[in-house]
């Protein structure tokens, strides 16, 4: 029930708000996304870390085609669909000081994608999650066009090709694979990994790039990135946060529910350019976010460096690098949403979010300054933040791949400071100049949003293990798949 | 006895507890509370590593040792780190000094930062820095050290722009933290290769699993750590930062610029030694390394004339000289020095802090001069911590230095004939400095010397106490031919001893020992005489800014221009780099592919028109509408 309510609750919501405009849309979707909230905490509250997939719903759907209703979470989806469910209700309370002459549609648009994000994460049918993964696009696709800066039509537009080019691949990929079904056909997702682990090595070859594309356009992974700067930028606040707090996680969670266990082969013969590729994003988005001067576009490269770790340690197939990725991907979303949200705190006092326009904000804004700092290590990677646990987990994955490729991917570590202390310096230090005169610290709201993700940084840093162990199982489990799969070839 | 386990424990906790304290409450707080919070966790730390000294020291040798499990870190799979403790003989030491040097600057600092509208931030800084150090010395695996290690990088980063209006410091903070980085990322790759190799973060399995390791990757492994080393104790390439870390509250110098922070490398390596010993290759690079910073880093003090960056410029020396012990295979005589040097740079620093809070900020030693009759105590102690810091027997520097320079005569002449010629650069400029400051005429403006006076209670008993320990220090570790018994060498023995198998240290014989005694007080005492000649009797004043010199001096002065070559080798092609790749590669290269891509398909494309002109509300309901109509009915059916 708590799952069915999980889906339906935001759509019930959505549809309401889209349909029907309300005056109170926004105090109805906060509502509406703090119970999602609760209900998600149910659901890891009764879930079992040694289990399995659990909170199953197996349904029929359109038996004809072998589609099926099939959704059920293990501990690398919860912990998604906990990502999901706790940042929506900060996402939407930071969006309480924006003028909006549409809020219905526009609150009706978050709740509908955050129904699709959390039916990405918990679908187990390969039809069911190729649904989920194309509604996730509309909403944020609108929510960027309609509330977007200038030139949002140019850029929008080359965002939803780009993204929907790639899923194209993934259908192609995921029909093939269907196709490859005994008897009747079905989109089960055991019925798919069988189907693709029992393919020769050349089709598996071919069948990793189909799907590979979609999720690294999504993640994005150079060189698939150039959609994504221009995209975050131009978004409004909620879009960007959305995007890069919870979406781009779609592409690396596709990586290991949908690509690794299903072309066991494919990953083992491909693997490698993808970590090559992903370590040279790392290098070189890094590279660029050292000189922007805009700071949701600094953000922006950062955020690709993040991913290219991120995917670079997936990619080893390890335990570490596993486990490394989903924690990574918790603690980035945490860290991206925040800063996100400072640029749009600066953006709304000053009119601007370019750096060397700023300065000296530390002198008016203590508290801001204390959580800018807090959120800048976390980012950077420092100890006992949420940050450090996931970064060294893909290094040791890396380092133990190939020390040359850890050693040039821990690069981050310096490029990273780099350009977080660059950014924090011009916003912060110095004197206040004619722009930031009259800035402001923290309003109660402000602190409402801003202060518990503080403490998911440090409470992740300090005492990781919970989470590890939520997902410990679930990785374990894929990692067998593989394991077994390589075995029994041999 | 009971509960040692969770006093052991509050030794960090409580500098945490009083971080919280003073940072949470930081506007409720008087600044007489947020001190008496911030010295007072650091007191009873102190006690408690008292206490835990003593603990250590009843028991029989082979059983000095506490380990402290207070919990679980990062867990998963095979990977376990923990939140554990390591009380040994090594780590007592640290603890001793980190705390006691600590309180002491605690204390000063209250008289120092008095009045400063950021007084209660900077307390809570320095609780901070106490409890990331302590955690950098006190945890049983390599990765809490990392914690440490990267923790005190944090706090010095955060006190070096804790000015933060001023844009240059800003940028020595930025620096810093990222030279530091460049080290970290050497030290982190060590420790993951170490996991990788051993199967674990805990020294003990460590060093168990050591002997049987390859003998390539031990000193790969040992390069790597080093590397971490030259980053946070700022041997050569890496030491431009300290420098400029000048730009902090002077307190902070004496702290962790000088006394404790810095000195981490040092410590890592003495943890390790088994690893070194094992690493000959390693132990001739950091031989070299710190030779050369030794030397490189005394020629530079000779030239500089303010007063914080010639202590800064002399830390790095002395560092280099701390290397140079650990590089001959001599750990102990590494810590000793270490342990000295605390006491009379503190001290020195902390004296350079009163002298610039009498002259109201003035840092300029060509603005000082004839003020031992206005800071009286200011100029005792600075000159016993010269003395010390100069090897003048019988003051702390006199035994550790010269228990360097045998070890450097045991293994090959040239090496003392170098040490020795830094330690005789020090002799000058440190006499060179005190002349300057303390005697010849008051140069200072009239204003400033208007209201000069000595510095409160608060500041000039930290100055006491040190100089007592300057004095006092060396007989820690007084050497069996005066008559001593090398306390620190055999209170060190349980965690020196692992490497005895593979490094050999020369014994010298008693006739030889004495001899280079001699030769280098005496040498030491000619310097002196020199700069009185200089200073005193000729009553030389440095050039001024922008007057003629020699082009050799010029070099010196402007430190090499170190700083500049690493501007044109690193910074700016990184940056030219970064550019390049922004604007050609990403716009030019990488995305005009893409939109030609992309265009070719939009102009063929008119339903996309469609999509992009239609109405939201409708084409989103319809959309759902279908999906949950079909999922209905299917359900029903």
């Amino acid at each position: 029930m708590t799952m069915l309510f999980l889906l339906l609750c935001p759509l019930a919501v959505a549809l309401f708000l889209l349909v029907f405009k309300s005056r109170f849309a926004r105090e109805i979707a906060l509502s509406a996304s703090v119970a999602e909230l609760l209900a998600s905490l149910y659901l890891a509250w009764g879930f079992d870390s040694q289990g399995g997939v659990q909170f199953a719903i197996n349904q029929a759907w359109i038996p004809s085609l072998g589609i099926n209703f099939s959704v059920g979470v293990d501990g690398i989806s919860l912990l998604l669909v906990l990502l999901t469910t706790v940042l929506t209700p900060f996402i939407i309370l930071s969006s309480f000081s924006m003028s909006n002459s549409r809020p219905s549609s526009f609150y009706g648009l978050i709740l509908l994608m955050q129904m699709a994000l959390v039916g990405v994460f918990v679908a187990r049918d390969g039809f069911l999650f190729y649904l989920f993964w194309e509604i996730a696009l509309l909403p944020i696709w609108f929510i960027s066009l309609i509330w977007g800066g200038e030139g949002r039509r140019r850029i929008t537009l080359k965002f939803f090709i780009y993204t929907l080019t790639g899923s194209l691949f993934m259908l192609v990929g995921l029909v093939y694979l269907y196709l490859q079904t005994p008897g009747q056909h079905s989109f089960e997702l055991e019925a798919i990994y069988a189907a693709g682990q029992s393919l020769p090595a050349m089709e598996q070859g071919l069948l990793f790039w189909a799907l590979f594309v979609a999720f690294a356009i999504k993640m994005p992974i150079f060189p698939f990135h150039t959609w994504q700067p221009d995209t975050y930028v131009v978004a409004p606040a909620q879009g960007t946060m959305l995007l890069s707090g919870i979406m781009l996680k779609m592409g690396i969670f596709g990586v290991i529910r949908w690509l690794i266990p299903v072309v066991p082969l494919g990953v083992q013969e491909w693997s490698h350019v993808a970590i090559i590729l992903s370590v040279i994003g790392i290098i070189y988005a890094s590279g660029i976010a050292i000189v922007q001067n805009d700071f949701k576009r600094l953000i922006a490269y950062s955020s690709i460096a993040h991913v290219g770790l991120i995917a670079a340690g997936l990619m080893t197939l390890s335990q570490a690098g596993m486990q490394g990725a989903v924690i990574q991907m918790l603690s980035h979303g945490i860290l991206v949403f925040s800063l996100f949200y400072i640029a749009e705190i600066f953006f709304e006092r000053t009119g601007s979010r370019v750096l060397s326009g700023l300065g000296g904000i530390r002198n008016a804004a203590p508290v801001l300054s204390s959580v800018f700092i807090i959120v800048m290590l976390g980012s950077v990677a420092l100890p006992f933040t949420s940050g450090f646990v996931g970064e060294f987990l893909l290094l040791k994955a890396l380092v133990q791949y190939q020390f040359a490729t850890g050693a040039i991917a821990a690069l981050t570590i310096i490029l990273g400071a780099v350009y977080m202390l660059r950014a924090f310096q011009k916003s912060m230090s110095g004197e206040l100049n004619s722009n930031t005169n009259d800035f402001y610290d923290l309003t109660t709201r402000e602190k409402v949003i801003l202060f518990p993700m503080v403490v998911l940084i440090i409470g992740i840093g300090v005492h990781p293990t919970p989470l590890l162990e939520i997902s410990g199982a679930a990785v374990d489990n894929i990692l067998s798949v593989m394991a077994n799969y390589s075995a029994s070839t041999n | 006895m009971v509960g040692l386990d969770i006093l052991i424990s509050l030794i960090p906790g409580l500098p945490l507890l009083g971080f919280l304290m003073v940072s949470l409450f930081n506007k409720h707080l008087s600044h007489a509370m947020a001190a008496g919070i911030a010295c007072g966790s650091v007191l009873v730390s102190f006690a408690l590593s008292v206490l835990t000294f003593s603990q250590l020291l009843s028991l029989p040798v082979e059983q000095r040792s506490f380990h402290v499990l207070l919990s679980e870190w990062i867990s998963t799979g095979n990977i376990s780190a923990n939140i554990s403790f390591l009380i040994d003989p090594l780590s007592a030491i640290m603890l001793l000094v980190i705390t006691g040097v600590g309180l002491v600057i605690h204390v000063y600092s209250v008289g120092y930062m008095h009045g400063d509208p950021g007084f209660n931030k900077f307390f809570s800084y320095m609780n901070l820095f106490v409890f990331f150090m302590l955690l950098l010395v006190m945890g049983s695996n390599y990765l809490l050290m990392f914690v440490g290690w990267e923790g005190v990088g944090l706090c010095s980063y955060l006190l070096i722009g804790f000015w933060f209006r001023n844009d240059a410091y800003n940028l020595a903070a930025n620096k810093a933290f990222i030279m530091n980085r460049i080290g970290d990322l050497g030290l982190l790759l060590g420790v993951i290769l170490i996991f990788i190799h051993t199967g674990s973060f805990e020294y003990a399995d460590v060093f168990a699993g050591i002997p049987g390791m390859d003998g390539g990757i031990i000193t790969l492994i040992a390069i790597l750590l080093f590397i971490g080393a030259t980053g946070k104790s700022a041997q050569i390439p890496l030491y431009t930062w300290l420098p400029d870390a000048m730009a902090g509250p002077t307190p902070v110098s004496a702290l962790i610029h000088a006394a404790t922070m810095v000195t981490a490398g040092v410590y890592m390596v003495v943890r390790n030694n088994l690893l070194y010993s094992l690493a000959p290759f390693a132990l001739e690079i950091i031989l070299v390394i710190g030779l050369a910073t030794a030397l490189f880093a005394a020629t530079i003090a000779l030239t500089q004339n303010d007063i914080k960056k010639v202590l800064a410029y002399s830390t790095v020396s002395q560092l280099g000289l701390m290397f140079v012990a650990l590089g001959l295979g001599a750990f102990s005589s590494g810590i000793f020095h270490m342990v000295t040097h605390a006491f009379f740079k503190a001290l020195l620093f902390l004296g350079a802090g009163s002298i610039i809070h009498a002259l109201h900020g003035e840092q300029d030693i060509r603005q000082m001069g004839g003020l031992k009759k206005f800071l009286p105590l200011t100029h005792l102690t600075f000159f016993i911590a010269v003395l010390a810091i100069s090897g003048i027997p019988p003051f702390a520097g006199f035994f550790s230095k010269d228990e360097i320079l045998a070890h450097a005569f045991a293994h090959q002449p040239l090496v003392w004939g170098l040490a020795m010629l830094s330690s005789l650069l020090t002799v000058f400029y440190m006499f060179r400095l005190y002349f300057l400051t303390f005697y010849g005429q008051a140069r200072a403006s009239a204003q400033k010397m208007q209201a000069i006076h000595e510095s409160p209670g608060n500041m000039t008993i930290p100055l006491i106490i040190l100089a007592v320990l300057s004095v006092t220090g060396g007989f820690l570790n007084v050497p069996e031919i005066l008559g001593g018994s090398a306390w620190l060498h055999q209170f060190l023995e349980p965690v020196t001893g692992a490497s005895h198998a593979a490094v050999t240290v020369h014994p010298l014989s008693h006739a030889t020992e004495y001899v280079l005694m001699g030769i280098v007080v005496a040498f030491s005492a000619v310097v002196i005489y020199f700069a009185y000649q200089i200073y005193m009797v000729k009553k030389s004043i440095p050039a001024a800014e922008g007057a003629p010199s020699g082009a050799l001096q010029n070099l010196v002065y402007n430190k090499y221009y170190v700083d500049e070559f690493y501007q044109m080798i690193i910074s700016r092609p990184l940056h030219w780099i970064s550019e390049k790749l922004d604007v050609v590669v990403e716009r030019l290269g990488i995305d005009r592919l893409v939109n030609s891509t992309g265009v070719t398909v939009v102009e063929g494309s008119k339903v996309l028109r469609l999509l992009q002109y239609g109405s939201i509300g409708v084409y989103i309901f319809v959309m759902v509408v279908s999906v949950v109509v079909l999922l209905a009915l299917s359900l029903i059916n």
